[in-house]
């Protein structure tokens, strides 16, 4: 890990705490997230990781009676109070859901969808944008014959990779993943980590999973999350294998949770 | 002693049915009566004439036009507004003491009787703004009689599309009404025509308001503030009056008629249009 502090940080998390009116769900979390690299965030259910990941892109900003306090930086600019336009932000960081959830229009449309929200009209454009983001999410091949084809009759893996798709079509540079494969399964679930090692190529990603053993396999660090608290954070390798806390031992051995 | 569930669920299901073949068969069976007495009166000639001796003879050309003009005057008013209304209170609004306000007015509106709308536009439009009996105040009373209706519908078939939906296209970077428009509008659309349906259905069947506010001219309008008289109210002037029985029945089967076209095109554009989006 020392040897990667050199390496700016991509998002910078401070002290930052979450409350759902009285509860708090979050308790001053602090940690950082390397460009183009994997970052896992596990812990049992109700323990805020998604909570967490909701905060990077301000989708709990959608939910009354949610406080935030601390600072999230992304590239050095703290996205909670730096006049960060929203839309803008969210270009930046995108989210893969739990469900795959394509809208209900052609493979295309769904492709450009956020272009077109972005105001891109021309024709040429949207279709060279759309054929490499359906090249990156490894669907072209399947896919390029009926762009014109509803969406939702997709298997439920390729509906999965088409909304990466439609995620990588605004270029954004982090993409954060809400429990990506939980619907999908063994194999459908290996294509998307398959995926995943190609994009960090050119993405930050951040990924928050149920399945340890997918957070052994795709990431390379690690953070445990339990009951709104970060226990530790560290190399993947380092979590699986020696962890410092007691509590991270129990949980990835499966004592609890 | 307890009887046995296989006898409850028989004796169940006969009471169900009976319900329903019931229900059906005095719908049929009104039907049926009018369109008897009705369609033999109905002709291109019946349509297309003016009504001679006060609608004792001839036909029902201006009661046509003015049935046609009402509603889609109320339609344009007030589907606008009910759609309108419905988008802020649940796009735009979080649940509060005044949203469930404005949502207790609209369900109170929704059960007054038509007859109090006709009080309203006769004493608002007709009088006070000076419009006279005319189709611009019996389109404008009859827009606010279907107003709530529109609200409603459009309101449960905007908060039935998939918050999954919002949530995406907020994460593409979406502002809140690109997302309205692109997104929650094309979704609850079938929804929405449906309520627009049944405020043109409401307002083609329409007396009370009519009368009080469009009055029963039998001329041809020649402008929006030229009284006028719907199949609805014609119906009821010659009926009540005692003037013609058979043309009574020739009107109300157009009406059924109208009213039967009216929801098929509305169905049959709904499923153009789902089909067309998948």
């Amino acid at each position: 890990m020392e040897d990667n502090t050199k390496i700016n940080d991509k998002i910078e998390i401070k002290n930052l705490d979450l409350f759902y009116g009285q509860f708090q769900a979050l308790n001053a979390i602090s940690m950082t997230i390397k460009p183009k690299l994997i970052t896992a965030l596990i812990g049992p259910s109700g323990c805020g990781k998604s909570t967490l990941l909701r905060c990077l892109n301000r989708m709990n900003d959608l939910i009354r009676g949610v406080r935030i306090t601390g600072q999230v930086m992304l590239d050095g600019k703290d996205i909670y109070n730096s006049g960060m336009e929203i839309t803008e932000l969210r270009k930046k960081v995108g989210m893969v859901f739990q469900r795959p959830n394509p809208f209900p229009l052609s493979i295309y449309d769904n492709v450009v969808y956020g272009l077109r929200v972005a105001g891109i009209k021309g024709k040429n454009q949207l279709d060279e944008i759309a054929e490499m983001s359906l090249k990156s999410a490894w669907l072209w091949d399947q896919l390029k014959d009926k762009l014109h084809h509803p969406a939702l009759p997709l298997p439920l893996d390729q509906q999965q990779r088409l909304c990466i798709a439609r995620l990588l079509a605004v270029k954004p540079e982090v993409i954060l993943m809400d429990e990506p494969c939980s619907a999908l399964d063994p194999i459908s679930t290996s294509k998307i980590e398959d995926l995943m090692h190609e994009l960090k190529k050119d993405y930050t990603i951040i990924i928050v999973t149920h399945n340890m053993q997918q957070a052994s396999r795709v990431s390379d660090y690690t953070a445990f999350y339990y009951i709104g608290n970060l226990i530790e954070f560290a190399d993947t390798k380092k979590i699986f294998t020696a962890p410092d806390k007691k509590q991270t031992e129990d949980y990835i051995s499966g004592r609890f949770g | 002693m307890r009887i046995s569930p296989k006898y409850t669920q028989i004796v169940a299901i006969t009471i169900l049915g009976a319900a329903t073949v019931f229900t059906v068969a005095i719908l049929i069976f009104i039907i049926i009566f009018v369109l008897e007495k009705g369609l033999p009166i109905l002709s291109f000639n019946f349509l297309f004439t003016n009504p001679t001796d006060m609608g004792r003879s001839g036909g029902i050309l201006p009661i046509l036009i003015g049935t046609v003009l009402l509603p889609v005057l109320a339609i344009i008013v007030a589907a606008p507004l009910g759609i309108g209304t419905s988008v802020y209170l649940v796009e735009f609004t979080h649940e509060s003491r005044i949203t469930r306000l404005i949502r207790f007015g609209t369900d109170c509106l929704a059960g007054v009787p038509s007859i109090i709308f006709g009080l309203f536009g006769f004493i608002f439009f007709v009088t006070i703004l000076g419009m006279g009996w005319s189709i611009m105040s019996g389109g404008l009373s009859l827009a606010f009689m279907i107003l709530p209706t529109i609200i409603r519908t459009s309101e449960e078939a905007i908060r039935s599309v998939p918050k999954a939906y919002r949530e995406v296209s907020f994460s593409l970077g979406a502002s809140r009404w690109q997302t309205v428009r692109k997104v929650v509008l094309p979704n609850a659309l079938p929804g929405v025509v449906t309520g627009v349906v049944l405020g043109v259905g409401r307002s083609i069947e329409e007396t009370a308001v009519v009368i009080f506010t469009a009055g029963s001219s039998l001329l041809i309008p020649t402008s929006l503030f030229d009284s006028t008289r719907t199949m609805a109210v014609h119906f009821y002037i010659l009926a009540r009056e005692g003037l013609s029985m058979d043309n009574a029945y020739g009107t109300a089967a157009s009406l059924i008629i109208a009213v039967l076209i009216v929801n098929l095109s509305a169905y049959w554009m709904m499923h153009r249009f789902i089909a067309r989006r998948n």
